[in-house]
């Protein structure tokens, strides 16, 4: 047993429900802490439920979008309590500030909620060992709980802990209860299959897309067709007359159609007659590239980072290097299409749907229909993908407006090309990197960056690792909404920063691996300026995916690129492995190399690590969005290429390198070294570098 | 509006649509059958995949006029129990990351393994090609694997 430990005053709320059972939650605003102790009804804020009946049912507070928190979180707490993993229901939190933030992003949940659930877990089973103890009337000490019991030791008699649930809610909370040391775990780190699996493959309605209310009505809402764009006037007339359709409303610049099922809806819609009117420029994606060539061809005001005398550096070099990155803009385009349901009638506002923002979203809903917060309720689905897409409420706003405007309940359904046209986009890129070389060595690193919005750490590798460092940044101005898409920033920070390494690498004759490493020992030992990561993890993923990938081995037509990368305090070290087929080439395999702390569910972080490097090779090689006055010129997966089967490695083997240390990122970590190792094996294999993204641009693949 | 009689699960329903309505729409608005997911509506992504007479169908781009006396089963209507070979594999693998796909993709499988009982993964490419924005790729391919050595027949 180990720290840390359970503080009664911040964190504990047992309480008693209403005909039985306990409820353990926990909170560290404690304002309404006396209430639950007094033993109010049952209200389902809190994380675990126990009924007379011994039927456990535990709370997943942050919402599910892909990244199995339903599981892992729950997983948690389970792991305290030592409870049958079986017998655990499990739901999705509302929105409710007991659960502190419920935001979904960042790689967060579990890095945020590591020590409190299993705080709540070690409560649960403190207080039923207590209930056993009292009953038989030996001491706590005597007894242990197992498996969804407790066990006196003496007698190794049991009692099952629904039996005990009552009694457990009023007895006292120790002051310190102790969590379990690692070692102990049983069901942290070993492979849990994710809790709604069955129900995913039975097709049951777990999602906001399937919401289904008495006196619903289905909305499909022509927008603004161009960024820059905005309603000038519409005529209904045609498209009340389409069968189904009920109303049609104004909402900000945007006509909403209202119907008795989807299908109207579109038709509804596409009957509308809509004058729209520019109300801002309408801009094109070879404007931006224009713009972005210009800015990189001036210093910015300020350097983001600046260590010792890049220019002298560059005049004294006997080799320079000087080339240009890009990346394009990308839709989330999460599977499930946006949508959320609201009902907001008599100043009250009831929402369910899709979102990564559950508090930004009722309080935005709020302030626009001018209600109170606490009129606002929000339930969360199961969702289909989040990738970033959901962390503006947009969409829950929208619906709201529209259900009040419509006076009935509502559930607004985007269509793909809604989906694409109205995203916030991954901003498109331009890098302009240039690398001093003498005697050898690397001398000088200078990147320049611009972006339609712009953002990176300075401090981040390779940062640290070499002498004379120059970081700068310019930001393109649009009117082209861009926000988080997976591994924000990293994801093109990484593209251009590792393939330029393993340019460098090819320059100095050197091994990729050997470099980085190099580099790294620099890093840790005479680090320059500031460091934003530890070297030694660092070096720990590029080693341990060196062996597994047996790198430095040569086969016949097999081609390895290497890259790295630490993103969400996790590292990632990743080599892909091509063979050419006719003169295309086909990915084989990847091995990936991640610290994350200690991983809480080996099947579902495998899975994230697979899933990430999946999502990245196929963005890398087939996926970009482009505009044209304004408008997505790619509006649905025809011409939004996406990854298939065909062209995934046949397999993506997952290392982790073991820890015991709270529990870092791993959502996202996984994607973005993924790219540039691509772009490096298709150097290997080709002779040519990859230096814009989608790669298919320049290469056709098998 | 035209009134369509046809079987979904081997019941049989009744519905009144527009003959342009696709299956998709009819099954989840107004069958409640939501299963079959939205995901493109241009036969792309495959998450709207159902059998017609046995054969895997992309439904957002099959109108219920087409639908006549054909047999149609959806991912509700694949085993009683939820304990299609198929069905099993995906949880043994844990395939799914959101799941919304899945749906779709166990019914692509499933026409595939009544095809070709037992397809080499060049015959998976080649034949599933249904999209998963979470990458699950990798276990798809081997759920269908494993649906195989369990009997993964219809």
């Amino acid at each position: 047993m180990s720290t840390p430990s359970v503080s009664r005053r911040n964190f504990l709320r047992v309480s008693m429900i209403a005909g039985g059972g306990m409820l353990v939650g926990f909170s560290t605003l404690g304002n309404d802490e006396k209430q639950e102790l007094d033993g109010t009804p049952f209200s389902p804020n809190a994380y675990i439920k126990i009924s007379p009946d011994g039927t456990i049912t535990m709370m997943s507070p942050n919402p599910e979008i892909g990244q199995g928190v339903k599981t892992s979180l729950v997983m948690l707490i389970a792991e305290e309590m030592n409870v049958d993993w079986k017998k655990i229901q499990v739901e999705i939190a509302p929105l409710d500030a007991k659960y502190g933030s419920q935001t979904t992003g960042g790689s967060g949940a579990i890095r945020s909620r590591y020590t409190p659930l299993r705080q709540a877990g070690a409560t649960a089973r403190v207080l039923l060992i207590a209930a056993a103890a009292d009953t038989w009337g030996v001491a706590a000490a005597d007894c242990y709980a197992e498996n969804g019991f407790v066990v006196n030791k003496t007698s190794g008699k049991k009692i099952a802990f629904g039996e005990l649930a009552t009694k457990a809610a009023s007895m006292p909370v120790p002051a310190n209860i102790p969590l379990k040391d690692p070692k102990e775990f049983t069901i942290i780190g070993t492979r849990v299959k994710d809790v709604d699996a069955q129900a995913i493959v039975t097709g049951k309605p777990l999602f906001g897309i399937d919401t289904r209310r008495e006196g619903m009505l289905f909305a499909v809402v022509a927008r603004p067709p161009a960024h820059g764009k905005k309603l000038q006037s519409f005529d209904d007339s045609a498209a009340l007359k389409v069968t189904g359709v009920k109303k049609v409303v104004q909402v900000k610049s945007s006509v909403a159609v209202l119907a008795t099922s989807t299908w109207s809806a579109i038709k509804g819609r596409a009957a509308l007659k809509i004058n729209w009117e520019d109300a801002s420029k309408l801009e094109s994606t070879t404007d931006h590239k224009k713009v972005f060539k210009e800015l990189l061809s001036k210093p910015a005001a300020t350097p983001n980072r600046n260590d010792g005398d890049v220019d002298a550096a560059m005049s004294a070099a006997t080799k320079l290097l000087d080339v240009y990155y890009e990346v394009p803009v990308l839709s989330h385009a999460q599977m499930e299409p946006l949508n959320f349901y609201a009902d907001v009638r008599d100043g009250k506002a009831e929402l369910y749907g899709p979102t990564q923002v559950p508090q930004n979203l009722v309080t935005s809903v709020a302030r626009e229909l001018n209600i109170p917060v606490a009129n606002v309720t929000l339930g969360l689905p199961r969702q289909g993908g989040g990738f970033g897409r959901k962390l503006r409420p947009d969409n829950g706003i929208e619906a709201a407006l529209i259900s009040q405007a419509a006076q009935c309940p509502v559930q607004v359904q985007w269509t793909r090309e809604d989906d694409m046209q109205n995203d916030f986009y991954r901003a498109s890129g331009m890098f302009r990197f240039k690398a001093a070389i003498k005697d050898g060595n690397l001398e000088a690193w200078h990147q320049s960056f611009v972006c339609l919005s712009n953002g990176r750490s300075p401090d981040t590798y390779p940062a640290g690792a070499l002498k004379n460092l120059r970081i700068e940044s310019h930001s393109l101005p649009t009117n082209i909404p861009t926000g988080p898409w997976r591994a924000p920033t990293h994801n093109v920070q990484a593209f251009a920063n590792e393939c330029f390494m393993d340019e460098v690498a090819t320059e100095l004759k050197k091994d990729p691996v050997a470099l980085r490493l190099e580099l790294l020992k620099k890093a840790k030992e005479q680090p320059v300026g500031r460091l934003a990561y530890d070297a030694d993890k660092f070096i720990s993923v590029i080693e341990l995916v060196a062996k597994i990938s047996n790198w430095g081995k040569s086969s016949p037509n097999t081609y390895r690129g290497f890259s790295t990368w630490f993103s969400f305090n996790s590292y990632v070290a990743q080599v892909v492995e091509l063979k050419m087929e006719n003169g295309k080439p086909k990915i084989t395999k990847v091995y990936c190399a991640v610290h994350c702390g200690k991983v809480v569910n080996l099947s579902g972080a495998e899975n994230q690590v697979q899933g990430a490097v999946v999502d990245g090779l196929g963005h890398a090689m087939f996926t970009k969005l482009t505009f044209k006055d304004g408008a997505a010129v790619q509006t649905n997966f025809g011409s939004y290429n996406f990854v298939k089967m065909r062209s995934t490695p046949l397999d993506v083997e997952v290392a982790f390198v073991p820890s015991e240390e709270n529990p870092t990122g791993l959502g996202e970590p996984g994607l973005p070294p993924i790219a540039p190792a691509l772009a490096n094996a298709l150097f290997a294999a080709t002779g040519k570098r990859f230096r814009r993204m989608p790669f298919v641009d320049d290469i056709q693949f098998a | 509006m035209p009134k369509y009689n046809f079987t979904v699960n081997n019941k049989q329903v009744s519905v009144e649509a527009d003959a342009d309505t696709p299956l998709l729409w009819v099954l989840r608005d107004q069958l409640n059958l939501v299963g079959t997911k939205y995901g493109c509506g241009v036969a792309q992504c495959g998450a709207c995949t159902i059998h017609y007479n046995g054969n895997p169908i992309r439904s957002c781009q099959f109108p219920v006029a087409g639908v006549g006396a054909g047999k149609v089963v959806t991912i509700e209507g694949l085993s009683e129990k939820g304990d299609h070979p198929v069905q099993q594999a995906w949880v043994e693998m844990d395939v799914a990351q959101c799941g919304y796909c899945q749906s779709g993709q166990i019914m692509a499988a499933v026409a595939l393994l009544k095809k070709n009982p037992k397809p080499t993964d060049e015959e998976i490419d080649s034949t599933i090609t249904n999209i998963c924005r979470c990458g699950t790729n990798v276990r798809i391919r081997k759920a269908i694997h494993m649906a195989v050595s369990k009997g993964g027949k219809l």
